[in-house]
């Protein structure tokens, strides 16, 4: 993962002073993708392989949405299964069995690692070959760690689509070049770039994950793929391996982000410079009307970012650039700064970075700084709002479509929210 | 192994969380991974609360894993003194904590801290949630309390009582001490402590002086209340005051240890309930098939209302906590239900669309099963929702708290005047029972699901005329189940062929209550 960095070829601002902590931290684990991707990948479901804490942790974040039941569920360990009263093999493979019992339609299933999984060493890729050898063909059985000890909010979902790339399936070196979007976004958010990529003459896109794992594309050495998203670097090291090749530009927030990161693949796949201006002109007026509307609010505001869903750096490079908002500390789970050369570049100069978090020194820092807007996680948000704080959940952000020339303007609008409630409110 | 999509109840370290979330000035050092941090959202998200808990979670990651996570959990353990500065600190460990074994008990020992530290052994993979609060708040209790304090000469005072059990996230809790408070304050009877919920050590070190205790929420402090018993001899009043007639038992009972004449806070008229529950336009509650299910405590006492206060029949009970699974079997027996004891939602939705019910008394998710099939559903225990912590005051407990279950409970019911209606008009394309309850909105529709089929599931079954069927639908969806089972069941025995309109109405004679 700790690639060494090649030098940003802007202001080269990207040596921005980088505060590395290593405290208490205030954030999800990895499991808790799952609340998304079960809901991206249809065919798919997610077994937790954990205990009653993260079976309460899905359903805390979930926030309890009983209407259909969840194409996810936790078989919590108990003291047999430890004391070796109940061989946990056994024991897993006739919950997996229950399981499919129930649900027919299942066609993919993901095991996923958790921290009491990991502590007992109990081998989940053994479990999903053995598993899957069992239940094939109808049942393919995955497997990855969504544990909190190695796993810190959306890397869950880094872990899972990487888990993915091995079954691709293999395209050889004359086949023709191909894009893959990699990263799970909302499917009104993937059919824009769809159809957007097909204005500009690129066919032959498909995304990581598709709605349905079935459906996964084909990777090789003429495979090249975008991130969708900051968080994916195992994902993206993974199809390294299996020789295809990521194109880098800015993740796609924003109107500078979102044309930056077409540009990278209009240039790969050879798409004329006048063509893709004259494609992309009507989407980037459109969300600029959107971003004006939200910028008289948010310019010359003050925000800091708690580290959360690796986000934070992209979103604060949208925030200054495009809507003049004022960084103090932009904090992150984990700079990953391969894949962020280009946002790092594109951040103001000087910019106060973190990485890791001591919640509580950091607490002190945004008290300090008083900043108009906080970006933070749920379980930090109404404290700070009783001191007079205004934040934002981050969470949202991860929930919500915000990516890409359409969605900039509810992005920005995200933000706004906050700071238009506190002024409008008069108890 | 257990299959779990939800759950009724968290780890054991959660019900710690919410003892430490009530109180003031105790801190909690939670050894864990740092996806555990989620338990903060419980509070500050659910039950809106405006200050962080006070609980310091390690966060020990992989790589820490064999060499510094002891170390790491004694440099927490200096963070917590030197920065909250808390009167007495909780130790303990998270599911994946105990799993490396790193004895929080004894490193902390090792330390000497300058505060009292109360070492929780809360076993992750046998226990949960209220346990885990129940036993924190035991050795609360057990650590702190002043063990030479004892109740004042009693004369020339007036009775005073402790109030245990009541915790953060509860259901109900903030209001049900208020009004608990206040109406043994009428009787003349003052609270000493209320514990957990906004006691701090010094609190906890005088529970001695009270003369009795009242254990308000036995899930919680049942344990506390034990040793409280055995160490001062104070007695404990048990009967948890849901509802008219138990709130009376209650008085009574709380009377006689004080040593108060119960009766002017027996009389008439000190609850609406009573009144409203006579009064003619209720008369359409009668019988009304109510489903109850809950923690052990609270499903017990709904049943008893719904049943004795209400008017309406009890088709099922159970509880999701088998400690409290004693108290539901002997009540299920009084209301001739078959008891249910189970944490796994997916038996109690079984359970609720077996039983044909027109009421739901639940937790959280009962309200979503209820949703679900589009029957009327109010919230009697935890673990709640958000809306389940109203702005507004709403006890469940005392007599304003009865007021406000006559409320709660009967609001989600389709309206006595209304009922005849849909089953007078059926036709009418708004005014019908595929529209749901007028009052519960537009997202409430009732089930589509369950139409007539024509043809019998087995030739053992009997055939529905067209007449007879036509006749079916304009039943009410909430009892047409039931109803064409019945009938279906009545021929079958009759050894009837094809099901007429008359068969139907025999069916209906047959089975009437
Ligand atoms: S959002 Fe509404 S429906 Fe969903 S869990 Fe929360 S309260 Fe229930
Ligand atoms: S941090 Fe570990 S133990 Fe806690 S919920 Fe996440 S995977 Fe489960």
């Amino acid at each position: 993962m700790n690639a060494v960095l090649p030098l940003a070829k802007a202001n080269g601002s990207d040596c921005a002073p980088v505060l590395k902590e290593r405290g208490q931290r205030e954030v999800f684990c990895g499991l808790t993708g799952i609340v998304w991707l079960h809901r991206k990948m249809q065919d798919a479901f997610f077994l937790v392989v954990g205990s009653r804490t993260c079976a309460h942790l899905l359903q805390s974040a979930a926030g309890v949405m009983i209407f259909a039941e969840p194409r996810f569920a936790t078989a919590i360990m108990e003291e047999r299964d430890l004391a070796g009263l109940a061989d946990a093999n056994e024991e897993l493979d006739r919950i997996v069995d229950q399981l499919l019992a129930r649900r027919p339609e299942i066609k993919s299933l993901f095991l996923v690692g958790s921290c009491p999984s990991e502590v007992i060493k109990l081998d989940l890729s053994k479990a999903a070959q053995r598993l899957g050898a069992k239940h094939a063909p109808r049942v393919r059985v995955l497997n990855y760690s969504g544990s909190g000890i190695e796993t810190t909010f959306t890397e869950g979902e880094d872990a899972c689509l990487a888990s993915l790339v091995p079954v691709m399936p293999e395209l050889s070196a004359d086949a023709p070049a191909n894009l893959i979007i990699v990263g799970s976004l909302p499917d009104i958010v993937e059919d824009q770039f769809m159809r957007l990529f097909a204005d500009l003459g690129i066919d032959n896109v498909a995304s990581l994950p598709e709605r349905a794992v079935a459906d996964l594309p084909g990777v090789g050495p003429n495979t090249r793929f975008l991130l969708a998203q900051p968080f994916l670097g195992d994902t993206a090291q993974c199809l390294k391996e299996r020789g295809a090749q990521r194109l880098d530009g800015l993740f796609p927030f924003g109107i500078q982000g979102t044309t930056s990161w077409l540009q990278a693949a209009a240039d790969e796949f050879g798409v004329d410079q006048d063509h893709f201006d004259a494609v992309l002109a009507p989407y980037q007026q459109r969300a600029a009307k959107a971003i004006a509307h939200q910028r008289e609010r948010l310019e010359g505001k003050s925000i800091f970012f708690m580290p959360d869903s690796q986000l934070e750096i992209p979103l604060a490079r949208f925030l200054a650039n495009e809507l003049g908002m004022v960084l103090t500390e932009v904090g992150t789970p984990y700079l990953h700064r391969t894949h962020l050369t280009q946002e790092l570049a594109a951040l103001p100069a000087g910019v106060q970075l973190s990485e890791g978090q001591d919640v509580d020194k950091q607490l002190d820092r945004v008290r300090a700084a008083q900043p108009d807007l906080t970006v933070c996680g749920l379980g930090l948000a109404n404290p700070l709002e009783s001191e007079g704080l205004s934040t934002k959940w981050a969470i949202e952000l991860v929930f919500s479509p915000i990516h890409g020339f359409d969605q900039a303007g509810d992005l920005a609008e995200l933000f706004a929210r906050p700071l238009r409630r506190r002024d409008v409110l008069r108890v | 192994m257990q299959l779990s999509v939800w759950t009724y109840e968290g780890p054991p370290h959660v019900g710690a969380m919410r003892v430490a979330t009530a109180m003031e000035g105790i801190h909690y050092l939670l050894h864990s991974p740092q996806g555990d941090t989620y338990a903060d959202l419980l509070f500050t998200m659910i039950e809106r609360r405006n200050k962080r808990p006070p609980v310091t979670y390690t966060t020990f990651q992989a790589r820490d894993l064999g060499k510094d996570t002891s170390e790491l959990f004694q440099t927490a353990a200096l963070d917590v003194v030197e920065r909250f500065a808390p009167d007495a600190m909780l130790v303990g460990a998270s599911c994946t904590a105990e799993l490396i074994q790193d004895d929080p008990a004894g490193l902390i020992e090792k330390m000497g801290l300058p505060i009292p530290v109360i070492p929780l052994e809360l076993p992750s993979y046998q226990r949960k949630e209220h346990w885990g609060a129940a036993e924190t708040f035991y050795q609360i209790v057990r650590t702190l309390s002043d063990k030479n304090r004892r109740p004042s000469d009693r004369h020339g005072r007036r009775p005073l009582v402790n109030l245990l059990g009541p915790t953060a996230l509860g259901f109900r809790h903030r209001d049900d001490i208020i009004e608990i408070s206040g109406l043994l304050g009428k009787m003349g009877i003052d609270v000493n402590v209320t514990a957990p919920l906004g006691a701090c050590a010094a609190d906890i070190a005088k529970l001695g002086e009270a003369d009795f205790n009242i254990v308000l929420y036995p899930e919680t402090g049942d344990l506390a209340a034990d040793y409280l018993k055995r160490e001062f001899g104070q007695p404990a009043v048990r009967t948890v005051p849901i509802g008219v007639g138990a709130t009376k038992d209650f008085v009574r009972e709380v009377a006689e240890l004080a040593g108060v004449d119960p009766e002017p806070m027996l009389k008439e008229g000190l609850s609406r309930l009573s009144w409203w529950s006579r009064s003619i336009d209720s008369n359409y509650l009668t019988g009304k098939r109510v489903f109850i299910f809950g923690d052990g405590t609270h499903a017990v006492a709904a049943a008893r209302v719904a049943s004795e206060e209400l008017g309406f029949k009890v088709v099922g009970l159970g509880c999701y906590n088998r400690e409290y699974a004693r108290d539901v079997r002997a009540a299920a027996k009084l209301y001739g239900v078959e008891p249910l004891i189970t944490d796994d939602h997916l038996a109690v939705e079984k359970a609720i669309e077996d039983a044909q019910v027109e009421l739901v008394l639940g937790t959280q998710m009962e309200r979503h099963i209820a949703k679900r099939f589009g029957i009327g559903c109010a919230v009697i225990s935890s673990p709640v929702h958000v809306q389940d912590f109203p702005a507004r005051y709403s006890p469940h407990m005392g007599f304003e708290g009865a007021n406000v279950i006559f409320d709660e409970w009967v609001h989600p019911l389709v309206m006595g005047l209304e009922e005849h209606l849909l089953t007078m008009f059926r036709d009418d394309f708004e005014f019908n029972d595929h529209a749901g309850a007028s009052h519960l909105g537009p997202g409430h529709s009732a089930p589509v699901k369950e139409e007539v089929p024509a043809a019998p599931a087995n030739d053992t079954e009997a055939v529905w005329s067209e007449d007879a069927q036509r006749e079916l639908k304009k039943i009410p969806f909430f009892v047409r189940g039931k109803a064409k089972r019945n009938t279906e069941t009545f021929a079958s025995e009759q050894g009837v062929a094809t099901i007429e309109l008359a068969t139907l109405y025999e069916a209906k004679a047959h089975y009437a209550r």
